[in-house]
């Protein structure tokens, strides 16, 4: 029973990690409608870029706070050099521009910063906190705690703000709102570069626990993309829900399935996504589209 | 003689003269390069299905690499396990292949764009842990090796000479295949599934048939490929076979251009050498090559390499003073 408590932990640790990456994938989604296959990686370099300020002599709150920002620019910046030209549902050329991207921030982060594996500090407290037979650690805490109050300053931004409003509508019905006077092109870059700073403030926060190298994000992208996918597309609230429950059944299918292992444990999320895209696309909290010819 | 007239019997000339190149490439350039030729030669099939599918049919793959893993240790263990000869082994892994492409094929009916492409991202990373697992069948790491080419006796040819030579046959059949496919009604069904499946629908076209046909006939091609793969390799491992293969298929797809069937032959070579070339300058700079290339050619030049002859022949053509149009269609080889 403490083994189940503690992978219980365990997985909620490693969810956080997926819903922070999750979240950045939703937000995409949200506002234009693509899945950013180089999410990961501009998360990625936006990490390096801070370790890199902070390995210079700035204090790390500085780093995380100036990296975010300059992500935020670049993420609209991206916006509107690559993606811009792609209609709406093109979806291949749309596609290969994200995995282009994908394959030059790789190759960049290797040649700046090489394949070696740096430590990145964390700004929680190390140590860990007792709960009952299991122990979680403050990082993971941590993330959650910021987590959740990313989810509801998005939720205010979105559903309480007018430039919210714009932003969802210029996701729902580009052609229309260009009538009312909302820009959706302005649109489609304030939702990327918000996400880009989300990312980066993800891959911040997450790189302490699975340690800085070009290849951190490649573990668990497969398991945020099926996060994204259970908790909705569309859905922050599902993105941090989808995260950790994958987090658990992940760890959970590992140690208790034998079949499974901790080899195979990637079968659960390619499974997650088969499965919610056959049965309930929409996700748990995503909205149902209805496609009129 | 007509202008029509004219163009085809320049791209017959023009496919004659790469055919003859191709067959005289081995005796000009040493071992290590016939080899890299070879291998290039094998991704051209997987390639071609994949232009079938994602460039005609618009049912974005990137688990192409996966399928082409499946063809390859397929072929590996036939003929590690019963001796057969290659050819019989290539033949049951296109077969094999492309039964596991219907299998795929029939829920990705029911998956729009974004959605296939997440699935079969998953697909590409859930198979190396999968072959891994079951080392029993597959070595598990260490993977399986074969013995090396030997080229009959009769052809006086050395190993790597042979394999490329076999391979530089299939590749040609493989886009022969190709050409017949999208010149007859399956073709012509793919593209008007891509152009408006509504429509297509509507005029009488089987949509799900359509699109089964195009994932089984493209699965069997990478498993071909892939089956080609460790004939000229002699090695397969579960690391041979990333997701980047997958992905690298598709930026060769785009590069090459998706109008002819020359352009997987084209991207072929480019996915083959440019890194290559790209890490002699310096390494890691073959995945920059990569996807600058593919990016560039998304923006600039979307209908790929193959198109560039087309348009420059426009540009030649259009008396001084017409505005540039750089998008319209031209007919395919």
């Amino acid at each position: 029973m403490d083994r189940f408590a503690q992978q219980l932990v365990d997985g909620i640790s490693a969810g956080a990690i997926y819903a922070a990456l999750a979240l950045s994938l939703v937000l995409i989604f949200r506002t234009t409608s693509l899945v950013n296959f180089a999410q990961g990686e501009l998360a990625l370099l936006s990490t390096f870029v801070a370790w890199q300020l902070h390995a210079w002599g700035l204090p790390l709150a500085t780093c995380i706070a100036g990296t975010v920002a300059v992500s935020f620019v670049a993420g609209a910046a991206v916006e509107r050099t690559l993606i811009r030209r792609r209609e709406r549902h093109d979806h291949l050329a749309a596609v290969i521009v994200t995995l282009g991207l994908y394959l030059v921030i790789d190759g960049l982060v290797r040649v700046i910063w090489s394949a070696d594996v740096k430590r990145f500090p964390s700004i929680f407290p190390s140590g860990l906190l007792e709960l009952g037979p299991a122990r979680l650690s403050w990082q993971s805490l941590g993330v959650l705690a910021v987590l959740a109050a990313v989810v509801g300053t998005l939720a205010l931004l979105l559903y309480r703000t007018r430039v919210g409003l714009a932003m969802r509508a210029a996701a729902d019905r580009p052609d229309a709102c260009a009538l009312v006077g909302i820009s959706p092109q302005r649109m489609f870059m304030l939702g990327w570069g918000l996400a880009a700073a989300l990312g980066a403030l993800a891959g911040c926060l997450v790189a302490p626990q699975l340690f800085l190298s070009p290849d951190m994000m490649a573990g668990a992208l497969i398991y945020a993309f099926a996060a994204a996918v259970l908790g909705g597309l569309d859905s922050p609230l599902g993105a941090i829900v989808g995260g950790l429950t994958i987090g658990v059944v992940e760890n959970l299918a590992g140690s208790y399935v034998d079949w499974i292992g901790p080899d195979l444990k990637v079968l659960v999320g390619f499974a997650t996504i088969l499965l919610i895209l056959l049965v309930r696309p929409q996700g748990l909290f995503g909205m149902r589209w209805t496609v009129r010819a | 003689m007509s202008r029509l007239r004219r163009s085809l019997t320049a791209r017959r000339g023009a496919w004659a003269a790469a055919a003859a190149v191709a067959l005289l490439l081995p005796f000009w350039f040493a071992s290590y390069q016939v080899f890299q030729l070879a291998t290039a030669m094998a991704f051209v099939p997987a390639i071609a299905g994949l232009m079938l599918l994602t460039g005609v049919a618009g049912q974005v793959s990137l688990g192409h690499g996966a399928l082409f893993a499946i063809g390859a240790y397929t072929a590996a263990i036939i003929v590690e396990r019963t001796g057969a000869p290659f050819a019989a082994a290539v033949l049951a892994a296109i077969v094999v292949t492309g039964a596991v492409g219907v299998l795929v094929g029939l829920p990705a009916l029911r998956l729009q764009g974004m959605q296939l492409a997440l699935v079969t991202v998953a697909f590409a990373v859930s198979l190396p842990p999968v072959l891994l697992r079951f080392d029993g069948l597959t070595g598990g790491v260490a993977g399986i090796s074969l013995p090396p080419v030997v080229a009959p006796a009769w052809s006086g040819l050395e190993g790597d000479q042979w394999a490329y030579l076999c391979a530089l046959a299939a590749a040609f059949v493989s886009l022969a295949v190709v050409a017949a496919v999208l010149r007859g009604r399956l073709g012509l069904a793919l593209r008007a599934v891509q152009a408006d499946e509504l429509a297509a629908q509507a005029a009488g076209i089987d949509v799900a048939r359509a699109k089964t046909l195009a994932f089984a006939i493209s699965a069997a091609l990478a498993g071909g490929a892939g089956a080609l793969y460790v004939f000229v390799v002699g090695f397969a491992s579960p690391e041979s076979f990333p997701l980047l293969l997958g992905i690298a298929f598709l930026v060769g797809m785009v590069v090459g251009g998706t109008g002819s069937v020359a352009g997987p032959l084209l991207g072929a070579l480019f996915i083959q050498f440019a890194p290559a070339v790209a890490g002699d300058v310096r390494d890691d700079l073959g995945g920059i090559v990569y996807g600058v290339a593919v990016v560039l050619v998304v923006l600039a030049v979307p209908g790929g390499a193959t198109s560039l002859v087309p348009l420059a022949r426009r540009l030649a053509r259009r008396p001084a003073g017409t505005p540039f149009v750089p998008h319209q269609e031209e007919e395919t080889a």
